[in-house]
């Protein structure tokens, strides 16, 4: 009897299970392995399912592919520019915003409106912002007139305009997430060290080199994490405000070079697409292994 | 006494100033939080500005005017008429409801099976589960599109729902909260002889409310905005969700470039979250700084 109930007992857990396991084990364990193994098989055609032969032919195809190297150049430059920048601004806003008491919480819900806005959307709207048409130089160029400079198209101009507004998005749709853990995080720092160092005298700045920055560094170093992550993963932002064929404009992304060789008019190469996305994740693994070293000596738990 | 007085001068002489450069130092710091503010909601007041002004006075503005003395709603009109967005936007409905109904109900199951169900392999399971977190999504939507192909899935809901209805993350963060529920509830639910659906439905669920109600929350701004799956998943307008539809606006639709147009669709379209957003932003705020992640 008692043998049979914990019989039971086992089948019941598992039926409850059951639903979760069988979505998991079909669309992200068999998947996973499914791309390593499509990533080795060379000249795959999608439509008869058949291949050549297995190597590491696809990984030197998308290794020489200038499409890819522009990507994976867009892609490196925008999280060198971006990940520091938007780390930093946020830390100053959130700073700032602990600081005062009036306005502080509408203040941090506006902040926070760009996290619950569609990407694509509101791209459409930094694009009309900063492009050229006919019958007007944008917004934004108007005021670069304003002040003397000369007008750019930002959006089908030259590359460094186009990147400059990418990043410039970028950092604007990544600011509530940052502004949001950092403001928690420094509320969250015991105020009786405050106290003790405004006793002793100590300077504003010394206080935050020496009391904030390191209470705060395990949520700092989490963000850059989380921002590196993400900003390697970038390509919605990218399509927003350069339309869905990125290679034409120069401005595709890793990510965005693997949905390309996927699906669309360059489509139908799950094989490349699977190499590509497997260096990708080479890449990032590699980059968040560096960082895990480098917080393991500057980091105070 | 009489000797004091120079010290005492002096004294409220350095409090003044630094009473003068506090006063400075907040009054740079509103500024700059107040410019940001502006940063960020400068988008919208100027999306909302554009779709109200008419398609002739936009073109004939070459210095864009920050106001509008003479507002239309047509533009809303034609953002209906003109091209589907009211189909995009049913889509998305639909999506967004079934996507976020089906996976509560499998993490809830699952989450419940974790935390107080005593089975063989349970520990292990969840440790693969855990596991499963690291799996960046990128990596497993090759296949997937191969699958939803092969399987003739495309364009058809359950295609874009399906792969979407499980989250390993969700179903740590109801677990953890199922657990803070006192066993003794659940021994006594057994002893009266209640069966565990029921304990679930009518003890953990009700208890467990807040956490489910963030969870359903973070989906719901999820679905409504994801892109990826569903550009790669669809092709026929008729299942095209917003974001789909406005990159559709956008290279193919209203004719020539109309961008008044195009923004009210954008305001449409970026409506509903905004709406959810301001009822509920203690809630989702809360919920993402415990498990949100974005940029």
């Amino acid at each position: 009897m008692i043998k049979w109930k914990s019989r039971f007992n086992n089948i019941k857990g598992w039926l409850y299970l059951l639903p979760a396991i069988l979505f998991l084990g079909f669309f992200m364990v068999y998947p996973l392995i499914d791309v390593f193994v499509y990533s080795f098989e060379e000249g795959y055609n999608s439509a008869s399912q058949t291949y050549f032969g297995t190597g590491t032919y696809n990984y030197s195809y998308v290794l020489h592919d200038p499409y890819f190297l522009q990507a994976l150049k867009n892609t490196f430059l925008l999280v060198v520019i971006t990940v520091p920048l938007s780390t930093g601004i946020a830390l100053l806003i959130s700073v700032g915003l602990n600081s005062i008491k009036p306005l502080r919480n509408l203040l941090q819900t506006v902040y926070f409106l760009p996290y619950v806005t569609n990407t694509l959307a509101v791209g459409l709207v930094f694009m009309i912002l900063f492009k050229k048409t006919a019958y007007s130089d944008g917004l934004v160029n108007l005021l670069i007139q304003w002040f003397g400079g000369e007008s750019v198209d930002f959006i089908d101009g030259p590359y460094w305009a186009k990147m400059f507004v990418l990043c410039l998005y970028t950092i604007w749709v990544v600011m509530p997430f940052k502004i949001l853990i950092l403001t928690s995080a420094l509320a969250s720092v015991n105020q009786d060290y405050y106290k003790a160092a405004r006793v002793d005298g100590t300077s504003k700045f010394r206080t935050f080199m020496r009391i904030t920055l390191p209470m705060i560094s395990p949520m700092l170093f989490y963000l850059v994490i989380t921002g590196f992550i993400g900003a390697f993963k970038a390509y919605s932002d990218a399509v927003a405000l350069f339309g869905t064929n990125l290679n034409a404009a120069g401005m595709n992304t890793i990510v965005g070079y693997v949905y390309d060789m996927l699906y669309g008019d360059s489509g139908g190469y799950p094989s490349y697409a699977s190499a590509a996305a497997i260096i990708l994740f080479a890449i990032v693994l590699t980059i968040t292994c560096i960082n895990l070293l480098i917080s393991r000596k500057n980091v105070h738990y | 006494m009489k000797e004091a007085h120079p010290g005492e001068a002096r004294y409220a002489k350095i409090e003044q100033t630094a009473e003068r450069r506090s006063t400075a130092a907040r009054a740079v710091t509103y500024f700059f939080l107040i410019l940001w503010a502006a940063i960020v909601l400068f988008p919208f007041y100027w999306m909302i500005l554009t779709s109200v002004k008419s398609y002739g006075a936009y073109n004939s503005e070459y210095i864009p005017k920050f106001f509008t003395l003479s507002p239309t709603l047509q533009n809303y009109v034609d953002a209906f008429t003109a091209v589907p967005l009211a189909r995009y936007f049913v889509n998305t409905i639909i999506f967004t409801l079934l996507t976020t109904a089906i996976m509560i109900v499998v993490i809830t199951l699952a989450a419940f099976a974790f935390s107080r169900l005593d089975f063989k392999g349970r520990n292990a399971a969840f440790v693969l589960f855990l596991s499963l977190m690291m799996i960046p999504g990128e990596l497993v939507i090759i296949t997937n599109f191969v699958t939803i192909t092969n399987l003739d899935m495309r364009n058809t809901f359950q295609g874009l729902i399906l792969p979407s209805v499980t989250s390993v993350f969700y179903i740590y963060l109801l677990k953890e909260n199922f657990e803070q529920v006192p066993d003794s509830l659940y021994k006594a639910a057994k002893v009266d002889g209640t069966s565990d659906m029921k304990y679930l439905l009518k003890v953990l669920v009700p208890i467990s409310r807040p956490t489910l109600i963030t969870v359903t929350i973070l989906k719901v701004i999820e679905c409504w905005n994801s892109y990826v799956w569903p550009r790669l998943i669809t092709d026929d307008e008729n299942y095209f969700l917003v974001s789909n539809g406005i990159q559709e606006i956008r290279e193919n639709g209203f004719g020539r470039e109309n961008i008044p147009a195009m923004m009210a669709a954008v305001v449409v379209i970026s409506l509903p979250l905004i709406g959810l957003f301001l009822i509920f932003h203690k809630k989702i705020m809360a919920g993402v700084s415990r498990g949100g992640t974005k940029g």
